[in-house]
C-alpha cells in the first residue's frame, strides 16, 4: 500500500514541518503514509508507514536518557469470549470462560528497543507498553488476577496466530537522532472501521509527549455496494441470492443434460 | 487466485473453494443430503466467521439440491406429494426448533449439546445402516434377493387414519406419522444448524420403505424448500449471507451435484446404504476424536459482536 512516493511525500511533509516549526512547538510530530485503506476485490492486507520527528530543542537540560518511541495501533473494539476446555470424564468440554466487553480487534505495539531496555516491569505497566499491559485494565495493574492473566495470554496467543495482535520490539527505527519511522502491517482479516494510532515519546521511562492520529479501513466499489445492500435491503438481497441459487441449479441440469 | 469476500471481510482462494464445494456437491447429489454438516466446518476451518459460514452454505445447498431434485424429477424419481408432506412437517418442526435453540443458547451449553447430539446421531444412524447394508449384501451374495420395499407389509403405525397413496414411493400410509417425523427432523435440524437430510434419508428408507432412488429425489426436494427459506431468513435476520462466497460455492456445488446424481445411478441399493453409513460414521468419529483427544489449544475465542 505504502508506495515509495507516498513515503517520501510523507517524509517531506514531516521534515518541512519540523524545519519550519518554531522552536517552542510540540516535541513530537508524527504522521501516517495513508489515512484510508481501501478494500477492493484483490485486497490481501495493507502496510502503512508511520513517520515522525522529535523536537530536540524542547528537551530539558541535563537529561541523559535517550529518546524512546512507542507506537500503539488499536483497531475497532469487539465483544469477545475466551473459553477454556477442560477434561470431564472422557470428554474435553468448554468450561471456564472470560468475557472481554471491548477487546481491540487489532492491536499492535511497536518500540525502538526492547521493553526491558527502556525500563523495568513497573514502568512498562505504567506506560501500557506491550500487548499484555495494553489489555490489562489499569485499575488492577498492581495485583493482577492470575486467572485473568491466563485468559489474556490465551487471547494474545490466539490473535497473534492470525497476526491480529503484534508485539514488535525494535519495530521503530531512528533514521537520524530525531527522525523515526515504523510500519503497520495490516492482515487481510483485520476488520473495517477506525484504527487509532498512538505515538508516545518516552525518555528514562517518563512520558514526554504523546500524539494521536488514526486511519480508516473501508470497502470501496463493488464490495462496498454489496455490504450496503446486504445491510439496508436485506430481504431483497436474500431474494436475489436465493433466486440466483435456483437459477444456477437449473442451469447446471440444462448444461449437463444427457438423458 | 484470491478474491475478497465483502461480508466475511477476508480474502479467500477461489480454486480451493470451488474444489471443496464440488466435492460436497457430489456427495449431496449422490446421497440426497444437503452436505451442510461437511461444508460449514470446512469454511469455519478456513477462518470464515461461523455466522457467515452457516448462512452462506444454505444458498449453496439450495442450489445443489435444486439441480439434484430437477434431475431426479426428470427421471420420475421424485414424489412431489410425499415431498409436500415432508416440507409441511419440516416447517412446523423448524419453527419449534428455533425457539428451543434460543432457549438452549441462553442456558450456555450449546457447544456441548451440539457436539454430543451430532456424535449420537451420526454413530447411531451410521452404525445401524452399516450393519443392515452389510447383512443385505451378504444375503444378496448368497443368492436370495432382498428388497426393503416389500409391498403390503406396512407396520401398524402407517395404518392410522388419513391414509394416502403415494404412487411413486410405493407407499400407502397415514399422513400423521410422516408429518410427525418431518417435524422431528426439522426440529433437530434447526437446533443443530443443519438441513437434516442425513436423518431424513435413512428414515424414508427404513421406516417408510420408500425405494432408494425416490428417497434421494424426494429428500432433495424437501431440502430445496427448507434451504431456500433458510437463505431468506438468514439474509433478513442477521445479514450474514456473503453473495460472493455463495456464487463460488454454488458453481462448485451444482457441478459436483450433477456428477453425484450420475454416480448414484450406477449404485445398487445396498452399496448406497453402505457408503452413506460409512460417511456418517466417519463424520461421527471425527466429532468423537475432537471431544476425546486432548486438544493442542484448550482456549478458543468467540466474537459476540462489534461495538
Amino acid at each position: 500500500m505504502a508506495s515509495w512516493a507516498q513515503i517520501m511525500a510523507c517524509l517531506a511533509a514531516v521534515l518541512g514541518f519540523w524545519l519550519s516549526g518554531p522552536a517552542r512547538a510540540q516535541e513530537l510530530v508524527a504522521s501516517l503514509s495513508t489515512h484510508r485503506v481501501l478494500i477492493g476485490s484483490n485486497y490481501t492486507g495493507a502496510q502503512i508507514a508511520v513517520f515522525g520527528s522529535v523536537e530536540r530543542e524542547g528537551r530539558a537540560v541535563g537529561r541523559a536518557d535517550p529518546y524512546d518511541i512507542i507506537v500503539t495501533v488499536i483497531g475497532p473494539r469487539q465483544q469477545l469470549v475466551v473459553r477454556e476446555k477442560s477434561h470431564h470424564g472422557l470428554l474435553w468440554l468448554n468450561d471456564a470462560q472470560r468475557k472481554f466487553a471491548d477487546a481491540p480487534s487489532f492491536l499492535a505495539s511497536m518500540t525502538n528497543r526492547t521493553v526491558g531496555e527502556m525500563g523495568n516491569a513497573d514502568d512498562a505497566r505504567r506506560l501500557q507498553v506491550g500487548l499484555r499491559n495494553r489489555l490489562l485494565p489499569p485499575s488492577s495493574v498492581a495485583q493482577a488476577d492470575p486467572e485473568l492473566l491466563r485468559f489474556i495470554d490465551a487471547l494474545i496467543r490466539l490473535k497473534a496466530q492470525d497476526k491480529l495482535y503484534q508485539e514488535i520490539e525494535r519495530g521503530v527505527t531512528f533514521l537520524t537522532p530525531s527522525l523515526f519511522r515504523s510500519g503497520i502491517v495490516l492482515p487481510a482479516t483485520a476488520p473495517t472501521g477506525n484504527y487509532e494510532v498512538f505515538v508516545e515519546l518516552v525518555s528514562g521511562a517518563v512520558s514526554l509527549a504523546r500524539q494521536q492520529t488514526s486511519f480508516e479501513v473501508v470497502q470501496i466499489g463493488f464490495e462496498q455496494q454489496v455490504a450496503w445492500v446486504a445491510r439496508n435491503w436485506s430481504m431483497t438481497y436474500g431474494l436475489v441470492t436465493a433466486i440466483m441459487a435456483l437459477i444456477f441449479g437449473w442451469l447446471a441440469t440444462v448444461i449437463f443434460r444427457r438423458d | 487466485m484470491q478474491i475478497y469476500l465483502p461480508i466475511a471481510e477476508m480474502p479467500i482462494s477461489v480454486l480451493l473453494i470451488l474444489a471443496m464445494s464440488a466435492a460436497v456437491g457430489f456427495i449431496s447429489g449422490m446421497f440426497g443430503i444437503g452436505g451442510g454438516f461437511l461444508m460449514t466446518p470446512l469454511l469455519i476451518f478456513l477462518g470464515i466467521p461461523p455466522a457467515v459460514a452457516v448462512a452462506t452454505v444454505t444458498a449453496q445447498i439450495a442450489a445443489s439440491s435444486m439441480t439434484g431434485a430437477l434431475t431426479y424429477w426428470r427421471r420420475r424419481q421424485l414424489d412431489l406429494k410425499l415431498g409436500g408432506v415432508l416440507v409441511a412437517g419440516g416447517l412446523i418442526g423448524t419453527a419449534l426448533g428455533v425457539l428451543a435453540f434460543n432457549a438452549i443458547r441462553r442456558a450456555g451449553q450449546l457447544d456441548a449439546l451440539i457436539m454430543l447430539s451430532y456424535l449420537g446421531l451420526f454413530v447411531a444412524i451410521g452404525g445401524m445402516m452399516l450393519f443392515e447394508s452389510l447383512k443385505a449384501m451378504l444375503i444378496a451374495r448368497a443368492g436370495t434377493p432382498v428388497r426393503l420395499e416389500r409391498a403390503g407389509q406396512h407396520p401398524a403405525w402407517l395404518k392410522l387414519p388419513w391414509r394416502v397413496r403415494f404412487y411413486r414411493s410405493k407407499l400407502y400410509a397415514s399422513v400423521w406419522p410422516i408429518l410427525g417425523f418431518a417435524a422431528l427432523v426439522g426440529f433437530i435440524g434447526a437446533v443443530l444448524g443443519i438441513g437434516g437430510g442425513f436423518i431424513m434419508v435413512p428414515a424414508l428408507l427404513y421406516l417408510f420403505r420408500v425405494p432408494t432412488a425416490v428417497v434421494v429425489g424426494t429428500s432433495l426436494f424437501q431440502i430445496l424448500m427448507t434451504m431456500t427459506a433458510a437463505t431468506l431468513f438468514h439474509a433478513a435476520s442477521n445479514q450474514s449471507v456473503d453473495i460472493v462466497l455463495a456464487i463460488l460455492l454454488i458453481i462448485g456445488g451444482v457441478v459436483g451435484a450433477q456428477f453425484g446424481t450420475r454416480a448414484a445411478r450406477n449404485l445398487k441399493g445396498e452399496s448406497f446404504r453402505l457408503l452413506l453409513a460409512l460417511l456418517l460414521l466417519a463424520v461421527g468419529m471425527r466429532f468423537a476424536s475432537e471431544a476425546v483427544i486432548k486438544p493442542d489449544e484448550v482456549f478458543s475465542i468467540t466474537v459476540q459482536g462489534a461495538r
